[in-house]
C-alpha cells in the first residue's frame, strides 16, 4: 500500500536524527581519546613510534570509510565477536575519527614553533610538564578550527551507516522514500536536516579559523 | 576458535577486481575534471559584481558541502526521475560525483584566486590586458601552483568516495566486491581485498602527483 506523505512521515524522517547525534558524538568521544593517543605517538621522540602512528592514519585516509565499516561489520563475526549494528557502526566510526582527528592534532601540535619546546627543555621541565603546560595550550587554540571541521565530515560520514542497514537519518528517508514513492520529497527534506545540523558547524569553523588567522 | 581465511576462492574474480579498479579511476577522473570545470565557473561567479550569482554560487556550496554525499547521490538518482530526468545508475554516479566536487574544488580555486596579492591585478590592467587575459596569464597559473596539492587531494578523495555510489548499484570496485559476495560468501576476505586494493590506488595516486608537484610546480631553486 502506497502511504501518503504527510506530517507523520516527515517526523519520522525526523526521529532518525537521534541515532545520527548520537553517533556522531560516540564516534566524535572516542575518536577523540583515541585521536589523543594517536597524535602523541605520531610526535613521539622514538622513530619506530612515530612510523607506527604514521601508517595508522595512512590506512584510514587512504581507504573508504565504507570499506572501514564493511571490514568492521564483517571482520569482528569472523572472529567470534558478535555484534550488533550499532556497536559495528560505532567502533568503525571510532576507530576513523581517531585517524583523521589524530593527524589533525599532530599538525596542531607541530605548528607550535620548535623554539617554545627548547625554552620548556632548557627551563628543565620534562616531556609531561612540557606537553601540559607549553605545547597543549597553543595546540588546542590552533586545532579548533579543523576539529569543528571533521565533525562536520564526521555527521556526514554516519549517514554510510544506512548502507549496512543502521537506521538513522539517511536510512529513515530511505524506508519513507520506498513507502510513501515520493523519493524527492524525502532525501530533499534529508538533505535539509543535514544541512541544519552541518551548516552552523561549517560556520563556527571558518570563524574560528579566520579569528585565528587574524592573531597571528 | 580461528578464523580460516580463504583468499583462494577470490582468485576466478581477479580480472573482475581488475576491472573494478579501472572503473574506479575512470570515475574518480569524470569527477575531478567535470568538477574542475564547474569549480572554476563558481568560483568565478563567487567574485562576481551580481550578487545574485554570488548567492547562487555560495547556495551551492554550502548546500553541497554541508549534507552527506550519500543523499546526494539518492537525490538524484531516485529523487531526480519525479522531475522527469532519469539516469542510468553509472550516470548518476558521475553526475553525484562531478556535482560533489564541484562544491569543493570551488573552494580550493577561490582561495587560491584569493592568495594572489592585489597588485597582480592592478599591474596587469596597467599593462593593458583584458580582464580575461589579467586572469589566464597573472592569476590561474600562480593560483593553479598555490591549489594543486589540495586539488591533487580532491582527487584521492574523490578516489575513495566513488565507493558510495555503490549503493545505486553503479559499477564500480565496490559494487563488484559486493557481487562477489554473492557468489562466494567470503565477504571478509573480499572486503579486505577491496580494501587493500583502495589503498594501493590512493598510494600510487598520491606518489604520481608529488612527482608532477616537483617536476611542473616547484619554484626553480638555484
Amino acid at each position: 500500500m502506497i502511504r501518503q506523505f504527510g506530517l507523520n512521515e516527515a517526523l519520522f524522517i525526523l526521529s532518525g536524527i537521534q541515532a545520527t547525534i548520537a553517533l556522531s558524538l560516540i564516534a566524535f568521544a572516542g575518536g577523540g581519546l583515541f585521536g589523543f593517543v594517536v597524535a602523541l605517538l605520531r610526535t613521539a621522540e622514538n622513530k619506530a613510534v612515530r612510523r607506527l602512528a604514521a601508517a595508522y592514519i595512512d590506512f584510514f585516509q587512504g581507504t573508504p570509510l565504507l570499506m572501514q565499516l564493511f571490514l568492521v561489520f564483517y571482520g569482528l563475526p569472523a572472529f567470534g565477536v558478535q555484534v550488533n549494528q550499532w556497536v559495528a557502526v560505532a567502533i568503525g566510526l571510532t576507530l576513523h575519527a581517531s585517524a583523521f582527528l589524530g593527524e589533525i592534532w599532530r599538525g596542531s601540535i607541530q605548528a607550535v614553533p620548535l623554539g617554545q619546546t627548547e625554552a620548556a627543555r632548557a627551563l628543565g621541565l620534562h616531556y609531561k610538564d612540557r606537553l601540559v603546560s607549553v605545547i597543549l595550550p597553543q595546540a588546542v587554540r590552533l586545532s579548533i578550527a579543523p576539529t569543528v571541521g571533521f565533525l562536520v565530515q564526521l555527521i556526514k560520514g554516519t549517514s554510510l551507516a544506512a548502507i549496512i542497514g543502521f537506521v538513522e537519518l539517511s536510512r529513515s528517508a530511505q524506508i519513507v522514500a520506498s513507502t510513501t514513492y515520493k523519493p524527492l520529497l524525502a532525501y530533499g527534506l534529508v538533505a535539509i536536516f543535514y544541512f541544519v545540523l552541518c551548516f552552523p558547524l561549517s560556520r563556527l569553523s571558518a570563524m574560528a579559523e579566520r579569528r585565528l588567522s587574524v592573531s597571528r | 576458535m580461528a578464523y580460516q581465511f580463504n583468499f583462494a576462492a577470490l582468485e576466478p574474480y581477479w580480472t573482475q577486481f581488475a576491472r573494478g579498479c579501472w572503473l574506479t579511476v575512470l570515475l574518480a577522473t569524470l569527477a575531478i575534471t567535470i568538477g574542475l570545470v564547474i569549480g572554476i565557473v563558481v568560483a568565478l561567479a563567487r567574485r562576481s559584481q551580481i550578487r545574485a550569482l554570488d548567492l547562487a554560487a555560495v547556495s551551492y556550496i554550502e548546500l553541497i558541502r554541508n549534507t552527506p554525499f550519500l543523499v546526494q547521490v539518492f537525490f538524484i538518482y531516485f529523487g531526480l526521475p519525479a522531475l522527469g530526468l532519469s539516469f542510468s545508475p553509472w550516470s548518476a554516479a558521475v553526475l553525484a560525483l562531478s556535482v560533489n566536487c564541484g562544491a569543493f574544488a570551488a573552494e580550493v580555486i577561490r582561495g587560491g584566486i584569493d592568495a594572489i596579492p592585489k597588485g597582480q591585478y592592478e599591474a596587469g590592467r596597467a599593462l593593458g590586458l583584458k580582464p580575461l587575459q589579467i586572469f589566464r596569464y597573472i592569476v590561474l597559473k600562480p593560483a593553479l601552483r598555490i591549489i594543486y596539492p589540495a586539488l591533487s587531494g580532491q582527487f584521492i578523495l574523490a578516489l575513495l568516495t566513488t565507493s558510495i555510489v555503490s549503493s545505486i548499484s553503479a559499477e564500480e570496485l565496490t559494487a563488484i566486491a559486493q557481487s562477489v559476495d554473492t557468489l562466494t560468501f567470503r565477504s571478509f576476505e573480499i572486503y579486505i581485498v577491496a580494501t587493500i586494493l583502495y589503498l594501493t590506488l590512493a598510494m600510487l595516486f598520491a606518489t604520481i602527483f608529488k612527482a608532477i608537484d616537483r617536476a611542473y610546480f616547484s619554484y626553480p631553486v638555484r
